[in-house]
């Protein structure tokens, strides 16, 4: 091969430089609004997952989903007094990037379910009944299983107690064992279960085992088997997320405001 | 010469596949086959980037200073590699999820790089090209035998659908978890090379 001076070699990276980034440039920019699309999509299927109003491994169509997220609202809140923001524009809250921000979250107390930051504020999703009124909370929870952080969330009753659904949207868990958060056999377990004890703390669990019907043993919910610390993880992520450092005073103003 | 061009084409498929043989891309082979629509999308988005790198790095073999050429070949595949990526994201958001970094990996595919350089910089853009989709196909071959099997012993479905009733379910297939992870793939791959290497045994290397 001939050999190539200095200037034209500087010169020939410059140009294929240039025209790798005009390729690359033009689809992110072409592509971004159906990426964008996409996500929002995605983030309202888990949502309407949770709240069981799409079935698990349903495949809805975009428009679908939009028309069931009509009868949802989103709100951002504020972790601490549990106040509803309604000048936080929810479509343009991020909680995860919340998270990251130094002046936007805050170290929680030494917790079981290792959770390093909460951002002061988070997002909820009211889902609305026909008659107006508030049906189901949609919480997002997140926490550490075996392998790495569970994320997903919780669909509470009106009544800040009844566990209406919970769903994974993302995790580490091993396949088979771990990974059967995803089961939608397990997932029926949750609805009617009780999120809360009498005195409002905290009470529902993953146990070892088989626990009993939703109605004869309401704080209680079948283990994963070959998964306990998974399951332990789930547990550990509930109970944090329920209490003060949570969704706890945001759970009390909204019982509060309903009587 | 017609003939000549079949082979560019098909040979990689099984007389030198880049998995079996040469042992290239093994990383992705593992991580992408638990499930065939993964590995269908993942083989497409190869398919792409190979035919694709290995045109372009033809067409500009004679200009291309030697001192620069793999970080120039290392450009052209990475910017082919994002493209790919912000289709999947656009069109197939679920299966790139799944597939999440191994799309990004491709860059650092063996394959890709390896026929870059060792056919591309000397040969014309069209036989390139041949060549190029021909191993993409050797490599897709393997990958798609794989998840068939993985999928199909793992989980007892096939593109998602139920193929074997599961014993949690009430049928009565026990799902092999170890298909799901890596070391699974590991053992299917290497029966496969097995039995490439029982009908062609010119690909024995010699002791």
């Amino acid at each position: 091969m001939q050999q190539h001076s200095v200037k034209y070699t500087l010169l020939f990276s410059a140009a294929v430089c240039g025209v790798c980034a005009v390729f690359v440039s033009a689809a992110a920019v072409t592509l971004a609004d159906r990426q964008d699309a996409n996500e929002v999509l995605e983030k309202r299927r888990n949502v309407l997952q949770a709240a069981g109003l799409v079935k698990p491994g349903e495949k809805l169509a975009a428009a679908e989903i939009e028309t069931a997220f009509e009868s949802v609202e989103a709100v951002v809140i504020d972790l601490e007094t549990g106040e509803e923001l309604p000048d936080v524009d929810p479509t343009a809250f991020d909680q995860q990037k919340a998270k990251k921000d130094p002046a936007a979250s805050h170290a929680p107390p030494e917790n079981l379910s290792r959770i390093q930051r909460v951002p002061d504020r988070a997002l909820v999703y009211k889902v609305k009944g026909d008659a107006g009124g508030v049906d189901m909370l949609v919480l997002p929870i997140e926490g550490y299983g075996l392998w790495g952080t569970l994320y997903g969330f919780l669909a509470l009753g009106a009544d800040t107690r009844t566990i209406e659904g919970i769903t994974y949207y993302s995790h580490k868990e091993t396949p088979g064992l771990g990974g059967e958060v995803d089961n939608p056999s397990w997932k029926a377990l949750w609805p009617g279960r009780f999120a809360y004890d009498d005195d409002w703390q905290p009470k529902v669990e993953v146990v070892k085992g088989r626990a009993g019907k939703p109605e004869e043993d309401p704080y209680r919910v079948d283990g994963l088997s070959g998964a306990t610390i998974t399951s332990r993880g789930v547990t550990n992520m509930l109970r944090f997320w329920l209490g003060p450092q949570g969704f706890g005073p945001y759970l009390e103003k909204f019982r509060e405001g309903q009587t | 010469m017609a003939d000549k061009k079949s082979q560019i084409l098909l040979d990689p498929l099984f007389n030198n596949n880049p998995i079996a043989l040469q042992v290239l891309g093994i990383c992705s082979a593992l991580a992408v086959t638990t499930k065939l629509e993964t590995s269908v999308v993942m083989c497409g988005a190869v398919i792409f980037v190979l035919a694709g790198s290995n045109f372009s790095v033809s067409l500009i073999r004679n200009h291309i200073p030697p001192s620069i050429r793999i970080i120039v070949q290392l450009t052209i595949i990475a910017s082919l590699v994002i493209v790919a990526d912000q289709f999947l994201q656009a069109y197939f958001y679920d299966v790139s999820k799944q597939l999440s970094v191994f799309v990004g990996l491709i860059i650092t595919n063996c394959i890709v790089m390896g026929r870059a350089e060792a056919y591309a910089m000397q040969n014309n853009p069209f036989t390139s090209l041949l060549d190029g989709v021909g191993n993409a196909l050797g490599y897709s071959v393997i990958l798609l035998g794989t998840a068939f099997l993985r999928e199909l012993l793992g989980a007892g479905k096939l593109f998602g659908v139920q193929v074997l009733p599961l014993y949690t379910d009430g049928g009565w297939y026990n799902p092999n978890g170890l298909m799901l992870l890596s070391p699974g793939a590991f053992f299917i791959i290497g029966f496969f090379i097995w039995a490439l290497r029982v009908w062609k045994p010119e690909q024995v290397e010699e002791e």
